[in-house]
């Protein structure tokens, strides 16, 4: 195809680097929004500093390590369904 | 207007001309039907209509209300959105098929009784398994045989829970339903199957990526959310919902995290989109309730769209693995742009569709003071922008260039994921119009600003979470692979248990048949021996005893005559 000589932006390490450090940044933004406003929640442990950030951060990390444990008890080979009993 | 035609039959009977036709007249009338039901349905008036009186019961065949009016309207939508999507395939049989498909869960929606239901629940069964089977090949033959034995299983549920409610209340109605009783079970047990309950759900995960590229487009949208539409109609705050809503909600994300074909991705993260739908239903408010249906209003689009996505890629990558593809927005970038678009708003960015619906599932759930299941459910809210928002577009069109250069996807599949990318924006952006459409009067402001800086917090740190994890090289890599799911159970330790009492029980028939041998071999011998020139039964023998035994044989009939 035609784009096939054509660098993209996004082939840049430096590029991708600049996207990460972006998104820090942004984070450090969000979070320091709750230090003027004050959310209006339902539950009271919501409404402190920064706890949607900190708990989505944590949920993430969390469910990607326990992800990566349930592989070793739950990943098989790909024709696993396939194989006749005796290949197993 | 009257409303007595029944909507279902515009698609279901307009399918049977698809064949005769070619080229340009085909495809103006698959796109007219769905034309032509939308606008039957605004011009007809709430209420029942079509009544039929069938041996002694009143079926209805019409009944019109907000709630059948949404997902009637919804379910057009998403036919016309699929069959743009499918223009291009040349396998009539497809057409025809997912036309059908889309008219009887329509026909469902709005059945007023439980025996049309009933009918309509097994003509959608019937008639999506060909579009699993539409992929051809042993493998698919297989998937589709595994998916239609279990959709037709809920069908037997609900006859049989619709045959226990009648003898019960001497009523064939669906309305509230409610878990009081072996008939409340029974179909809630066949309603769950179709929208996926914990242990009921691995249909879904082992189908809906089985099928073609545009196959799966028609069954993401209708059996899952007929679903939800049946729950909310007749378990409406069924307070156990909350709870399998919940786990619903959490568990196919961790298997989202770690699953290779980005379909099959797709199908967890709708698993845990209808857990959301189930946790609102389960609460049964009314702002739950609007929640739960606007949220599988909302995620028939972007869940289509997602699902669009993909299947462009599969049609032109030829693999639809992540540990196969990467780079591909060099090839297809109006594709990666409108998939972005499907994965901002199932992650529920402001200004996207999820925005606007799952939050009031949420609030509902914090109002009731679900404190553990909101928690559970903002856990699922930044897993699933973590899988689907992230992982899909990522491994798809980012990560690694695989170096696979193809072509853009075909005109049509352009045409229908732009339009379902800009309902997507057009519902974040203006949520007033399907608030509107919702069952009860909408009390509710999506756009304050605890609420979007809530919102984005969590989804810009899980984003941060997702680039940290890449760059520290502790995410899972994509790899070629199969996870174990319930399907385990009846495509391993079933047919294993089955195998094992088979050697069992030929082995008992071999040891019993060597012991009788032995045990007889005695008295078989004795008789071959009379058997033998000289035996007893070898002799010839007078005429005279033969004519004694038959006298002896009538007197003994005469004495039982008389003592009888």
């Amino acid at each position: 195809m035609t784009d096939d000589k054509k660098r993209h932006w996004l082939d840049s390490s430096a590029n991708v680097t600049k996207l990460y450090k972006g998104l820090w940044i942004a984070c450090g933004l969000l979070i320091s929004i709750d230090l003027f406003l004050h959310r209006h929640e339902d539950f009271e442990f919501a409404m402190l500093f920064g706890f949607h950030g900190i708990y989505g951060f944590f949920a993430c990390v969390a469910l990607v390590l326990a992800a990566k444990q349930l592989r070793k008890l739950l990943m098989r080979p790909e024709d696993y369904y396939d194989r006749k009993p005796h290949e197993r | 207007m009257s409303g007595d035609f029944p909507v279902a039959l515009i698609p279901i009977l307009g399918a049977a001309l698809i064949p005769f036709l070619r080229g340009g007249l085909r495809s103006a009338w698959m796109l007219l039907l769905p034309v032509i039901a939308f606008g039957y349905l605004l011009a007809i008036p709430h209420g029942l209509h079509g009544e039929v009186e069938l041996l002694g019961q009143t079926l209805v065949l019409m009944r019109v209300d907000k709630l059948s009016l949404l997902f009637g309207y919804i379910f057009l939508l998403a036919l016309l959105l699929s069959v743009i999507y499918a223009l291009h395939v040349k396998d009539v049989s497809q057409h025809v098929a997912g036309m059908v498909y889309a008219g009887s869960a329509i026909g469902a929606v709005f059945a007023g009784d439980l025996m049309s239901l009933f009918l309509y629940w097994e003509l959608t069964a019937v008639t999506s398994v060909l579009l699993v089977w539409a992929r051809r090949g042993e493998h698919s033959a297989a998937v589709g045989m595994r998916y239609v034995i279990i959709q037709l299983l809920s069908g037997m549920f609900l006859l049989a829970g619709s045959l226990l409610h009648w003898h019960d209340t001497g009523s064939f109605a669906f309305g509230h339903i409610g878990l009081s009783g072996t008939a409340g079970l029974l179909i809630l047990i066949a309603f769950g199957i179709k929208s996926a309950f914990p242990f009921l759900h691995n249909w879904l995960m082992d189908a809906y990526p089985e099928a073609t590229p545009s196959g799966t487009v028609f069954l993401s949208a209708f059996t899952t959310k007929l679903g939800i539409y049946a729950l909310a109609r007749g378990f409406a705050g069924t307070e156990e919902l909350i709870w399998i809503g919940t786990l619903m909600a959490a568990f196919p994300i961790f298997y989202a995290v770690i699953e290779n074909d980005l379909r099959r991705v797709l199908a967890y993260s709708m698993n845990n989109q209808l857990g959301f739908m189930v946790v609102g239903i389960g609460i049964g408010t009314e702002l739950a309730i609007n929640g739960a249906v606007a949220h599988a209003f909302a995620d028939i689009i972007f869940k289509g769209l997602l699902f669009m996505s993909m299947g462009a890629v599969l049609l032109r990558a030829g693999t639809i693995k992540g540990s196969e593809l990467g780079g591909l927005y060099k090839s297809m970038p109006w594709t990666t742009g409108f998939c972005i678009v499907g994965a901002a708003s199932i992650s529920a960015f402001p200004l996207f569709s999820g925005f606007v619906t799952k939050s009031m599932i949420m609030s509902a759930a914090a109002m009731e003071g679900l404190t553990f299941n909101w928690l559970v459910l903002l856990f699922a809210s930044a897993g699933v922008f973590h899988h689907a928002g992230i992982k899909i577009p990522y491994f798809a069109f980012f990560a690694h260039d695989s170096g696979i250069r193809c072509a853009e996807a075909p005109k049509n599949m352009l045409a229908a994921m732009g339009i379902a990318a800009a309902l997507c924006i057009g519902i974040g952006v203006f949520p007033g119009i399907l608030y509107g459409l919702l069952p009860y009067a909408p009390d509710y402001e999506p756009y304050t600003a605890s609420h979007i800086v809530a919102q984005l917090q969590l989804l810009f740190f899980s984003a941060l979470a997702f680039a940290v994890l890449m760059r520290t090289g502790i995410y899972p890599p994509e790899l070629k692979s199969v996870n174990l799911d319930s399907d385990w159970f009846y495509r391993r330790a079933m047919p294993a248990v089955t195998a094992v009492c088979r050697r069992a029980l030929r082995q008992a028939r071999a040891g019993l048949r060597e012991a009788l041998q032995k045990r007889l071999a005695a008295p078989g011998a004795a008789l071959a021996r009379q058997m033998q020139p000289g035996g007893m039964l070898l002799r010839s023998w007078p005429t005279g005893s033969m004519s004694l035994w038959v006298m002896v044989m009538l007197l003994a009939h005469l004495a039982l005559y008389y003592l009888g």
